[in-house]
């Protein structure tokens, strides 16, 4: 009896002593895990986007200052593959992302370290469950998107060889990361004007109409409007009619070939 | 004048069938003699090409059979993949294929039998001048002088010019129905909602996305936003009119790069609202480039600088985008004050400038 | 009995002197024609002769389309609701669910989506469409290349461009009907262009849109527009532009028997009756084989129209899209006039004065090139292209400079796939518009005088026949084969037009005399069209007898 009275005197201290201690050394164990990321990042940044940007990101005459840019913006620049840019240009295209997504959050953690920024979204923020959403997106895209992407994410020109690029394959959290923090020559649409919300509510949208909306119709024909539907008017329908009616008028092969 | 009528068709170089003299190369040698197809003198050809149409035919009819099949047992909202179109309808592309096979066998089975088994032995036809000879001519002249005798239309100048009179006015009751089509300019364009505004009755700024008023503080550099006046919802009944007009675009640009004076004081610190309608046709002009601070229209291209004043630096655009002066209130809120001091959207003839 | 009762009612009531009819089938027929006055008709009809050859069917596609649009347009008409009234959409299309539209817009998805077959009918419709207007112009330029606008057939060619012009018109029309962002996108800039009038644009404006645009009668006013009163006129001119073809009789190809007062081919009935009929099912069958594959218009991706939405590849239908070029290449001139007054000639000038200049152009041509000939022949046979170096070249500079306006149109869509600045393209096209047409020009009659040369040389020396021939001093050559007698006509049958001359400086009794500006612009033009390196000389009879009998074969 004794003894099960200073087993549970026993377990009740480790508990209690667990309970008083744990917390605090996992509070230690993440700022040294953060301070770790933030470390490794700095190295990673020294070695890919120092030479632009300058070693603390203050930047330089080829780049600019990454102080308070955030998290979203390392997130997006470097995942979507434009950081690091290959050659200046009119604009930094998208191409293959070089680095795996903890290389990405180790170089965000050092970037996000330098001043606040727009923090770059967890999958519950851009990820929608609800169908209602693809509408109110389409309207709120129509209003504030579709001016330059196209009524179907498909992009369009700017100015001087700028443009906005297509939005197919563009991954949801990249999307959300993009209004956030207004890449390049796209203005930013920060939570204060659009809410986390509605940003959830564009992304299922453009993500309906870029991947899951079949094409009724048929071939969209690049969802650009009327210039291709012309073309393709031009070619395949009076191109084929004019076909058959060289078929039609043409003489009838002669039995002997004179 | 009198024409004569070979005068209006040119020589011929020979006629059809005429054999030419063998003296000029370039005589005409008439038609050649008709040659035989295979369907002509091989009967066992012109069966096979019997059957030929009428198995277009037949295919025709299966296809028609197949349009009603499909009309009856596919769900209109049926979407099925087909290589290379895509995720389609599946009503749609059954109905299509079926009615265009249906329509297309018919006319190729037509034309077919036509090229294969009838006759195709080319034959002219005579070409009559399109004029009339001049006999008929001369008669007809004095027809119809006779006619205009007989009316007096050219002796009763009176009854001739009265006619003529009330031919003239009578159409006018025409144009004067037409009146009620719409109402007169007068003002219309000249003004827009945030006319309302005044300094002492001051109207907020409301965000077309959250349709919440805003603070100066919501507005960040290299940010876009468009807003309408407090007051206006999307299910008014002009609400269509109405935003056509009052659209605004808010943008905010560092004060120092903003490089006109005027637009400098319209916004508040820094934060400027532009008409969002283009003054050139009135397309919504909103491609905003933060970094450069252009901005585009999607329609015909006119570029605006907006750290300018949004004067015109590319494009059809005539004049820049007008500028609403806008302010604080004591809440914090963005408000106007008043109307934009120009009319907004495309010039007109009336529009001072 | 019944013999004796015929003869005497025979003489009773005056009986017809027609033969008794054979079949059920003439009596049909002998019934008819009593009434309608058929068989006079068809004496002149019935074995017609139609030439045979595959450009002559393009105004067929044109009017088999035309057939097809008016069938699909009425079955849409049942569906469609031309209103401007609002709706929550509450159908099967679920990125629109909840939002708010117009009747119009919001039958338009109905129609795609809940009736079946409505959007096939919809894409017929709207291909059909593309195609008709596309069909008119390649129709129409075959008849300018060709020459067969010259007398008796003017009247006719202006009744096709009238038809070409209502066709562009009403095809904006049905554009702007569903009421989609992107239609609603086109009212407003016809809205702008309006504006842009001077002295009652704003008046035209109010009237047309029942007040400030939107307003909510342009849709029911439109569609009374789009399905009654264009598509009216162009029936009405369409018959007169059939019966003017019948009557005319159609022009051929020079070609052995045929003349300029003959017309070779194959009867009405049956060749024709059935190549022309089965090419209606053939075109029709292609165009809904079409619609089965590719979408078009798809409105329901646009979403419903509000003025201060707008998506980028904003443009109108391919047939406007010239229109679009001027507007979007014209520099934004813009200035004051009469105190207070604004001109937009940024607007104005592409639309009010080089559009319609663009158009009529080629309207007025064939009352031009008559002036200039003073050729008041009637032309039944049709000029190659390149016996007609001038126009032909006019012809050419007049389509690049449509095709220069297209890219215009479309510069920000050549923009993105071609990697190149909208602002260079736009550049491009504003000196392309003069540059490009003066440089097909001078190219295309170049083109056209070598292949003159050609056929020359092919008249004078025979073809190529590929076979190498060794002379016994070793020299190699090339056996050049005679023409026959029927190509060799065929290559020579053309008539070359003489610049006309200008009158005697002085009249007969020695007083000089000045020639009038037009008078002399006119030798002028008729030396550029006809003159000394406007044509090269057809081989004579003599020349050829020469060649032929003096050298032997080459």
């Amino acid at each position: 009896m004794a003894a099960l009275v200073v087993l549970l005197l026993a377990l009740a201290a480790t508990g209690g002593l667990y309970a008083a201690f744990a917390p605090a050394s996992k509070a230690q164990a993440d700022v040294t895990a953060q301070s770790l990321e933030i470390e490794e990042g700095k190295k990673l940044f020294a070695v890919g986007c120092s030479s632009c940007h300058g070693l603390n990101g203050q930047g330089s005459s080829d780049g600019p200052s990454l102080v308070g840019v955030g998290t979203a913006s390392v997130d997006f620049q470097v995942g979507t593959g434009r950081m690091p840019a290959q050659q200046p240009g009119a604009q930094v295209p998208r191409k293959k992302n070089i680095y795996s997504q903890a290389e990405i959050d180790q170089l965000a953690a050092f970037v996000g370290s330098l001043g606040p920024g727009p923090v770059a979204p967890k999958a519950e923020q851009y990820t929608s469950t609800n169908p209602e959403d693809i509408s109110k997106g389409g309207e709120l895209f129509r209003t504030n998107c579709a001016q330059c992407h196209n009524f179907a994410g498909q992009g369009g020109a700017l100015t001087k060889g700028k443009y906005a690029p297509s939005l197919e394959g563009v991954d949801a959290k990249h999307i959300y990361e993009a209004m956030q923090t207004g890449p390049q020559n796209m203005p930013s649409f920060p939570d204060t004007t659009m809410p986390e919300e509605q940003k959830k509510q564009i992304v299922a949208f453009v993500r309906h109409t870029t991947s899951d909306e079949p094409n009724p119709g048929g071939l969209t024909l690049g969802s650009l409007g009327p210039v291709t539907e012309g073309l393709f008017g031009w070619i395949f329908g009076l191109g084929t009619l004019i076909a058959v009616a060289i078929w039609v008028a043409a003489h009838t092969t002669k039995a002997k070939k004179s | 004048m009198s024409h004569d009528m070979s005068e209006n068709l040119p020589e011929s170089h020979g006629s059809a069938g005429e054999v030419a003299e063998h003296g000029n190369p370039f005589a005409d040698p008439g038609l050649p003699a008709h040659e035989p197809r295979r369907t002509d003198i091989d009967e066992r050809a012109a069966k096979r090409a019997e059957r030929q149409v009428s198995l277009m035919f037949v295919v025709s009819m299966l296809a028609t059979i197949g349009f009603i099949a499909s009309f009856v047992a596919i769900d209109p909202d049926k979407i099925v993949y087909i290589f290379p179109l895509g995720k389609v309808s599946a009503l749609n592309f059954a109905l299509g294929m079926t009615l265009g096979v249906a329509l297309f066998m018919i006319g190729a089975g037509a034309v077919h039998w036509a090229r294969t088994l009838m006759s195709d032995v080319e034959v002219p036809a005579e070409r009559h001048p399109i004029e009339a000879d001049d006999e008929l001519r001369a008669d007809i002249m004095e027809q119809f002088r006779q006619g205009a005798a007989e009316s007096g239309f050219g002796r009763r100048k009176m009854i001739r010019n009265t006619l003529l009179g009330s031919l003239a006015l009578v159409p006018l009751s025409g144009v004067v129905l037409l009146r009620d089509l719409g109402p007169l300019p007068e003002k219309k364009l000249m003004g827009t909602g945030w006319g309302k505004a005044t300094q002492a009755m001051p109207l907020e700024l409301v965000n077309m996305s959250t349709m919440q008023p805003m603070k100066a503080e919501d507005i960040v550099v290299g940010s876009l936003t468009f807003a309408m006046p407090k007051g206006l919802t999307t299910h008014d009944e002009d609400f269509q009119q109405r935003i056509a007009k009052d659209a605004l675009m808010l943008v905010r640009i560092a004060p120092e790069d903003i490089k006109d004076d005027k637009s400098r004081e319209l916004g508040f610190e820094g934060i400027l609202a532009y008409s969002k309608i283009c003054t050139h046709v009135g397309c919504p002009i909103s491609l905003y480039e933060q970094q450069t601070h252009h901005a585009l229209c999607p329609c015909h291209q006119s570029t605006f600088d907006l750290a300018d004043g949004a004067r015109v630096i590319f494009g059809p655009a005539g004049h820049p985008l007008p500028q609403l002066k806008i302010i604080t209130d004591e809440k914090g809120n963005l408000v106007a004050t008043g109307d934009f001091a120009e009319p907004v959207g495309p010039s007109y003839w009336e529009r001072a400038r | 009995m019944s013999s004796a009762s015929s003869t005497t009612s025979g003489a009773a009531k005056p009986a017809s002197t027609r033969a008794k009819p054979a079949s059920k089938w003439e009596a049909a027929a002998d019934w008819t024609d009593g009434r309608l006055g058929i068989y006079s008709l068809a004496k002149a009809n019935l074995r017609k002769i139609f030439p045979d050859h595959w450009s002559f069917m393009l105004g067929e596609i044109c009017l088999y389309t035309f057939i097809i649009i008016i069938m699909t347009g009425v079955y849409l008409t049942l569906f469609f609701k031309p209103s401007m009234g609002e709706v929550i959409y509450d159908g099967s299309y679920v990125p629109l669910k909840g939002i708010g539209m117009s009747e119009a817009y919001a039958s338009t998805v109905d129609i795609s989506f809940e009736v079946r077959g409505g959007l096939l009918i919809r894409q017929i419709h709207h291909w059909a469409a593309l195609v008709f207007v596309a069909g008119m112009l390649v129709h129409m330029m075959r008849v300018f290349f060709t020459g067969a606008f010259r007398k008796p057939r003017e009247i006719n060619w202006v009744f096709g461009f009238l038809l070409l012009v209502l066709g562009m018109f009403d095809g904006f029309f049905g554009y702007s009907l569903p009421d989609d962002l992107l239609s609603g996108t086109g009212i407003r800039f016809m809205e702008g262009a309006i504006l842009a009038v001077p002295l009652v644009g704003t008046y035209v404006q109010m009237f047309l849109f029942g007040g400030e645009f939107p307003g909510h009668d342009i849709i029911p006013r439109f569609f009374t527009i789009h399905v009654l009163l264009i598509p009216g006129i162009m029936l009405g001119l369409l018959v007169a532009h059939l019966i003017l073809v019948f009557y005319h009789k159609h022009t051929q190809w020079a070609g052995p028997g045929k003349t300029e007062k003959n017309v070779v081919g194959m009867p009405l009935m049956p060749v024709y009756m059935a190549k022309a009929g089965g090419f209606f099912f053939l075109v029709f069958g292609l165009i809904a084989a079409i619609s089965a594959i590719a979408s078009i218009n798809p409105i329901w991706a646009y979403g419903p129209y509000r003025p201060d939405q707008v998506s980028t590849d904003a443009q109108p239908d391919w047939y406007m899209g010239f229109s679009e070029g001027l507007i979007r290449v014209m520099p934004g001139w813009e200035i004051s006039v009469w105190g207070g007054h604004t001109l937009n000639l940024g607007v104005f000038i592409p639309l009010m004065v080089v559009f319609p200049l663009v158009l009529v152009s080629i309207a007025v041509y064939p009352f031009i090139e008559s002036w200039i000939t003073g050729d008041k022949r009637e032309h039944h046979i049709l000029d190659r292209p390149r016996n007609a170096p001038v126009r032909t070249a006019l012809g050419a500079a007049w389509i690049s400079l449509y095709l220069v306006l297209l890219i215009g149109g479309g510069n920000d869509l050549f923009a993105t796939h071609l990697h190149l600045s909208l602002n260079a393209i736009t550049y491009f096209v504003r000196v392309g518009f003069f540059v490009v047409p003066v440089v097909t020009f001078i190219v295309t009659k170049r083109w056209c005088l070598g292949l003159q040369r050609r056929d020359k040389e092919k008249v004078l020396h025979g073809r190529e026949t590929g076979v190498i021939k060794r002379l016994p001093h070793g020299e190699f050559v090339e056996v050049h084969a005679q023409l026959p007698q029927k190509d060799l006509h065929t290559l020579t049958a053309h008539e070359q037009i003489q610049p006309v001359q200008l009158p005697a400086q002085t009249d007969e009794n020695g007083v000089a005399r000045k020639a009038g500006v037009l008078t002399r612009t006119r030798a002028k033009l008729s030396r550029g069209f006809y003159g000394e390196g406007s044509q090269i000389p057809k081989p004579t009879a003599e020349e050829h007898h020469e060649i032929t009998s003096g050298h032997g074969h080459h």
